[in-house]
């Protein structure tokens, strides 16, 4: 049975779909079984980070709205045979999500599939609501800068009361991923350091993905950046916000870009 | 050779339950509950619940309407208490607490204070995220927890937070020159009581980040650390 998570953040632009993307592909890589769906009707992207952009026949309004069946709208990745993606549609926008449709699509990929990972769109309007309210698990991603966290701040708020399982009176688990964090510039005081990050959103904090060039030419090359450069600083740290995932204890460091003896080995593994 | 055996555990515990005591008539005391939940939507929220209606002379099918009501505002029942056993058609258990028979309505006011008393503060442990609003009209809040940027307290009385305070504080919301503001760190948008407010902007730079409480000297709103 699948964990549903929903990778949400409120303010755009922060990394949800790179997130969604690598984490996805790092826990496929693991041997999981996982599903990542586009909750972004209107605007999608995933396609493209997962680069399936042009295998997409079927999506999620196609199922949602039974014109298609859900095995028809899942597309395995080439690379890992574990992975799966429900593209959203480009052509509609939010409203045609229905409540009905969205429950039934989650709650016919739980029993295939270990992780159902959705990626909310930005917003606290109808397509994030959706993308959250089935949750099991959330991880909030935030940028280390004042809008993002007071954003995913007011987002953590409606996890807690509009979720179904916030409904049914259970404690939603919340995870912080604090992306494109800069120690050069936190240390200068030109972004929040995490510690302040921390001390306002109080949710433990899953990883710390460094700012850095892997993630743009990962998602330009359309693979997810634990795919594409396993040994970058990124893709390490999604690895590890990967393994936390599956209850592994992960000692928290910010990977650098710096050759290490650990980052040799990883690569070596993942070879 | 011998098969494990499932084991069973038992333990003691006992719970909190929040007694919620309606009032006649039902129609009016349910638009009051929907104005509580307009204001503080997860005022319920994990809560468990249970109903004390040993105040009013329900007939069943009044009682169950009331159950279907409560249930609609998704409020939790655990149980009811000082109801016919008869009248619950076991939807939700009957506790006894020596009272399951009907009391006379005479003794009603003598067990009201109590109640009076339990909704004069509300205590909140958790913090408040950005964008949720706080409103308590009767008295008292208190937050064990930061209180974020962008959100709101709203007080008939004194507010009390046990964190950094950065979202809007409104003591004495609703006329009370007496009530005031206490907090551990002060980081606030805006703070006011009973009307009269100052703006982060016009918070003295040594009185920033540092515990402090607010009160009212006739019209000016004073700020001083409590260090």
């Amino acid at each position: 049975m699948a964990q549903v998570v929903v990778v949400t953040s409120g303010k755009g632009g922060v990394g949800k779909t790179t997130s969604t993307a690598a984490l996805g592909a790092a826990l496929a890589r693991a041997g999981e079984r996982v599903v990542v769906v586009d909750f972004d009707v209107g605007l999608r992207n995933l396609d493209l980070v997962m680069g399936a952009e042009r295998r997409v026949v079927f999506d999620l309004i196609h199922v949602v709205q039974g014109s298609a069946r859900l095995s028809q709208a899942l597309i395995r990745d080439k690379r890992i045979d574990t992975l799966f993606l429900l593209a959203a549609s480009q052509t509609r926008d939010k409203d045609s999500l229905t409540d009905d449709g969205v429950e039934r699509v989650i709650r016919e990929l739980r029993p295939s599939f270990d992780w159902v990972i959705c990626d909310s769109p930005a917003g606290i309007e109808r397509g994030a609501s959706l993308a959250m309210r089935h949750a099991d698990l959330a991880v909030v991603v935030a940028n280390p800068e004042v809008s993002s966290v007071r954003d995913s701040d007011r987002i953590i708020g409606l996890l807690d009361s509009t979720t179904d399982k916030a409904k049914r009176g259970e404690q939603m688990e919340k995870y912080l991923l604090l992306t494109r964090y800069d120690k050069n510039r936190a240390e200068r005081g030109e972004m929040l350091c995490i510690e302040d990050v921390l001390e306002i959103l109080c949710i433990p904090l899953l990883g710390i993905i460094p700012e850095s060039k892997d993630v743009l030419h990962a998602s330009n090359m359309g693979l997810p950046v634990t795919l594409n450069n396993p040994a970058s600083a990124p893709a390490r740290a999604y690895n590890d916000a990967a393994r936390r995932l599956q209850g592994e204890q992960v000692p928290l460091v910010v990977p650098s870009d710096k050759v290490t003896l650990f980052s040799k080995l990883l690569g070596r593994r993942a070879a | 050779m011998s098969t494990a055996r499932p084991s069973f555990k038992f333990r003691g515990g006992s719970f909190h339950a929040l007694v919620v005591r309606p009032e006649s008539p039902i129609e009016a005391w349910l638009a009051d509950v929907d104005v509580l939940l307009a204001r503080s939507p997860g005022f319920f929220a994990g809560k468990s619940v249970v109903i004390d209606v040993s105040g009013l002379s329900l007939a069943k099918q009044a009682f169950l309407g009331l159950l279907d009501e409560l249930s609609k505002r998704d409020i939790r029942i655990l149980g009811v208490e000082g109801a016919n056993p008869a009248d619950v058609d076991g939807r939700v258990p009957s506790l006894v607490r020596g009272q399951a028979e009907r009391p006379d309505t005479a003794a009603v006011p003598a067990v009201k204070s109590p109640q009076a008393a339990l909704v004069s503060s509300l205590l909140i442990d958790a913090p408040v995220r950005s964008g949720q609003a706080i409103v308590h009209p009767e008295g008292d809040v208190t937050i064990v927890g930061s209180v974020s940027s962008g959100a709101e307290i709203i007080a008939a009385g004194s507010i009390h937070v046990y964190g950094t305070l950065r979202g809007r504080v409104l003591a004495g919301a609703y006329g009370n020159q007496r009530a005031r503001i206490f907090c551990r760190r002060l980081d606030a948008e805006l703070i006011a009581i009973d009307g009269h407010y100052i703006v982060a902007d016009e918070v003295e730079p040594h009185l920033r980040k540092a515990p402090i409480q607010a009160w009212l000297e006739g019209d000016e709103l004073k700020i001083m650390t409590m260090n």
